[in-house]
């Protein structure tokens, strides 16, 4: 690996200011990060450590919401999101194994935006707001593609806001050797509707299946997805599993997160 | 080069290192602590686990500079203070839970986390646990009885194979 220049801030605002320099990239957990700069896909001058700012860390409930600061591990997620939110606990439990959920943190997942990371779809599922150094950012706006979101350079996510939902869960069927998802759904059920996002299966990353929410919002049962399809012509084909399968797995794990809902 | 300090199990030490140095260089090569191993590099494998302030993390993707003060304790930190095996590595002994021995440093810190969070973890518990740790020898079948007989459990009625 190229050799950088290392710094860890204490708060949000010296972070900011460390990112302004030519050449600064923010770390938090390192998981995807370090092993991309040893492959030597990533040449940054600079790397600005997120993980010694105490006010991106924690969880706590907040008017029906659910806040996680940014630099917050998966397993503390998987512990301290458990009462309230147990669909988004259980799929932070299930990321990886448990030492890189003790590295690995949810804004990191969601900078980073792997198109078969878990917790895109859990932020998208749930109508989730990514709070940044600057402003606040609808999850409908904030995904852009595979690996691309609206967060502009320096810009780092310090909290995401999910409101909890009434019944949600998530099903991944799992790569086992990568511990991703091959492919993943998270279904949640709102007063106002019910919201299906999808991660590994499309060629743009995670998006919401429309016409699941619609069915869903009329009758919260899996036989309301009788009859619906995704196409698999802009799904990701690897070795893994052809774009028909993956759409043919969307389908599958949407019934079986309404059933375990 | 910048100066980082540590607790390395229960010993302060310090040493100069680049912004890419990764835990795992600064234990082995800078420490000479070679209990600690790197095998694929990649953090698939989990040989380099160690644990910063009593959590697992792997070694070989975590840098220095980022657990400066933390608390690190590695494999060569396990033994009791006599020197005898701990109750982890004597059960792995006892139960033959490792043959070429490579993954075993990060097999035990992470068995070690696993059971100071869960003292009596069942079988399937401690396979969910050890998906982060490769085996290439084993087939799991004894590192997953060492753990249980560690944990103080009978493992007698699990077959040998």
């Amino acid at each position: 690996m190229y050799n950088f220049e290392f710094v860890k801030p204490s708060s949000i605002a010296e972070a900011v200011k460390a990112l302004a320099e030519e050449g600064a990239q923010p770390l938090s957990g390192g998981q995807t990060l370090i092993p991309t700069l040893k492959q030597r896909l990533n040449q940054p001058d600079m790397l600005v450590s997120l993980t010694g700012i105490a006010e991106m860390k924690g969880v706590k409930a907040e008017g029906g919401a659910l806040v996680i600061g940014g630099a917050t591990p998966h397993a503390v997620v998987a512990a301290e999101a458990a009462a309230q939110y147990p669909a988004l606990a259980a799929l932070a439990g299930n990321i990886g194994d448990p030492a890189v959920r003790n590295r690995g943190t949810i804004g990191g997942s969601l900078a980073n935006n792997d198109p078969s990371a878990c917790y895109p779809s859990a932020a998208l599922a749930s109508g989730a707001t990514i709070v940044t150094d600057r402003r606040e950012i609808a999850a409908d706006d904030y995904f852009q593609g595979m690996f691309a979101t609206a967060l502009e350079e320096g810009e780092i996510i310090t909290a995401v806001r999910l409101p909890i939902p009434q019944k949600a869960a998530y099903v991944k069927f799992n790569q086992p050797a990568s511990r991703f998802a091959l492919t993943g759904v998270f279904v949640a059920k709102y007063a106002d509707g019910v919201r299906v996002a999808i991660t590994g299966a499309s060629n743009d990353g995670v998006f919401r299946w429309t016409e699941a929410e619609e069915a869903l919002s009329a009758n919260f049962a899996p036989e309301a997805l009788e009859g619906l399809s995704l196409s698999g012509d802009n799904m990701i084909s690897d070795l893994h599993g052809t774009g028909a399968y993956r759409a043919h797995l969307c389908k599958v794990l949407t019934k079986r997160a309404v059933a375990a809902a | 080069m910048a100066k980082v300090s540590m607790t390395v199990n229960g010993k302060s030490v310090s040493g100069e290192v680049e912004g890419r140095t990764l835990l795992s260089t600064f234990l082995r090569e800078g420490l000479g602590m070679t209990g600690t191993h790197v095998g694929c590099d990649t953090s698939q494998c989990g040989a380099c686990v160690v644990h910063i302030d009593g959590k697992a993390v792997k070694s070989c993707t975590t840098f220095a500079q980022d657990v400066a003060g933390a608390e690190v304790r590695t494999i060569e930190g396990m033994a009791n203070a006599d020197g005898s095996l701990s109750t982890i590595q004597q059960a792995f002994q006892d139960h033959h839970g490792l043959q070429c021995g490579f993954c075993t440093p990060g097999m035990v810190m992470s068995a070690a986390a696993l059971l100071a969070d869960n003292p009596k973890p069942t079988e399937a518990e401690v396979r969910h646990h050890l998906e982060g740790n490769i085996c290439r020898c084993t087939g799991y079948h004894n590192i997953v009885k060492a753990v249980l007989a560690a944990s103080g459990q009978d493992v007698g009625q699990i077959a040998a194979e």
